[in-house]
């Protein structure tokens, strides 16, 4: 009978019973609804073995990956040490090495984390002030050997923890990091796929991470960036992604500006209209949304009606005041 | 494979002969895109979180198919309390069910087995609509 650890605490999971039913009885409050493998509610993670296959079925393939699946469809094969979505890895200590102003009020936070932290580039992890005001943020960079990561931090006018990092945050201070999170990453194994992303704001982070990611791995597909702002002031990286299209012929770069004040030569429009009204099919892509609630709920309809299958929508949406904050 | 060997082969449920979990999931993809598009019904889709809707829309559809499930009549009726409030009638539980014989069609799924799928979608008619 394999042993299941989760936290402190060790369990075993007799032949023929699912894991979710040895948790339960041993008054673990794992949250669960359907038991039959559709809700995702049971969704767990394994921090060590491969989980079995068909409690992986119907998750996300880059939750796969992380080795998240089911407790309700798990019966397991060998030892295993779980975890709840939320609670796996240690918080680890990050001391701020730099600070650059990308765009008026956009902040590239650096910190360098005082152990190795496992992590996708556009995954989203929780800064914590020491004072315990925590907002997440998404990573831009892929991991590093000297441990760096690296966030853009958008200036909200009530932002409490933005408008700190901005104005007081120095460089030597520490900061509070948790593990990453999240299914807004790049996944090797099919280079040829066709990449849509589409980012307002400072919701280029994780693409800008995700794009360095493919690209880096080699990526062979088309992979199509459209960033959209307001104003002029929100669209940054702008000479950095256009090299990159100078250096990768796949990758493609269009920088949209909403606003009627247009005299710099960007797509006018919003930047998901540009991106998918004429798009006659998304068939076999994959397309990741970033930033805009509204933005990413609307272009999450539009690619799906236009072809893209709902498991190949990764939609990361910025919400001000809950869990992800800009 | 010979006629006997055909014949003493166990019956496989509706559920296996239509492919299982992985048809329910190809099924679910061409299903409620066809619902989207449809003009007739698709204001009763609109401002539902995408990835909650699909996941309902798979549970349905493993009920429909035949597949394990534990399918509630009462939260059935919950569910569409307020849509039936809106409107929601036969015409709209019909249009429904267009979609759902075009899309096994799409899937070349023998009529049949459709005829099967169809009876037990129907059999949801009456707490759909509130009855």
């Amino acid at each position: 009978m394999p042993h299941i650890t989760l936290g402190e605490t060790q369990i075993t999971c007799p032949d023929g019973e699912v894991l979710l039913d040895s948790l339960l009885k041993a008054k673990l409050h794992i949250p669960y609804s359907c038991r039959q493998g559709l809700c995702q509610a049971c969704m767990l993670r394994s921090l060590d073995v491969t989980p079995p296959a068909a409690a992986q079925i119907g998750l996300k393939d880059t939750l796969q990956r992380q080795n998240y699946f089911l407790a309700c469809r798990c019966h397991p094969e060998q030892d295993m040490h779980i975890a709840l979505p939320d609670q796996h890895g240690a918080a680890v200590t990050a001391v701020v090495i730099n600070k650059q102003w990308l765009a008026a009020d956009i902040l590239r936070l650096i910190v360098q984390a005082d152990s190795a932290l496992s992590f996708y580039a556009g995954q989203f992890i929780n800064l914590q002030r020491t004072d315990g005001l925590t907002r997440s943020y998404s990573i831009a960079n892929l991991p590093a050997p000297d441990h760096t990561l690296e966030f853009h931090i958008r200036r909200l006018p009530q932002g409490q923890f933005s408008t700190w990092a901005h104005d007081e945050l120095e460089v030597g201070d520490t900061l509070t990091l948790s593990h990453a999170q999240g299914s807004c990453h790049y996944l090797s194994g099919n280079p040829a796929q066709p990449l849509l992303l589409i980012g307002t704001g400072s919701g280029l982070a994780p693409l800008y991470g995700i794009i360095n990611d493919a690209l880096n791995q080699g990526h062979s597909g088309d992979i199509h960036l459209f960033h959209g702002s307001r104003d002029p002031d929100g669209l940054y990286l702008v000479d950095e992604l256009h090299n990159l299209t100078a250096t990768f012929a796949n990758f493609h770069y269009t920088p949209c500006l909403s606003s009627a004040d247009n005299n710099l030569g960007y797509r006018q429009g919003r930047a998901h209209d540009l991106a998918l009204t004429n798009q006659k099919s998304l068939k076999g892509w994959r397309v990741y949304l970033c930033g805009h609630p509204e933005m990413v709920r609307e272009s999450q309809r539009m690619a799906y009606l236009k072809g893209a299958s709902l498991r190949d929508i990764y939609a990361d949406a910025f919400v001000v005041g809950g869990g992800q904050m800009p | 494979m010979s006629e006997t060997a055909e014949a003493t082969t166990p019956t496989l449920s509706l559920f296996e002969q239509l492919g299982g979990a992985a048809a329910v999931d190809a099924a679910v993809d061409i299903f409620y895109r066809k619902v989207l598009e449809d003009y007739r019904i698709n204001r009763y889709f609109s401002g539902v979180d995408m990835e909650q809707q699909a996941a309902k829309q798979k549970s349905f559809l493993t009920m429909a198919f035949g597949g394990p499930n534990n399918y509630s009549g009462q939260d059935m009726r919950n569910a569409h309390a307020r849509l039936v409030k809106m409107g929601l009638d036969d015409s709209h539980f019909d249009a429904v069910m267009e979609n759902l014989t075009a899309t096994l069609q799409e899937l070349n799924v023998p009529e049949n087995l459709i005829a099967q799928v169809d009876a037990l979608a129907e059999t949801t008619r009456s707490d759909v609509l509130g009855k």
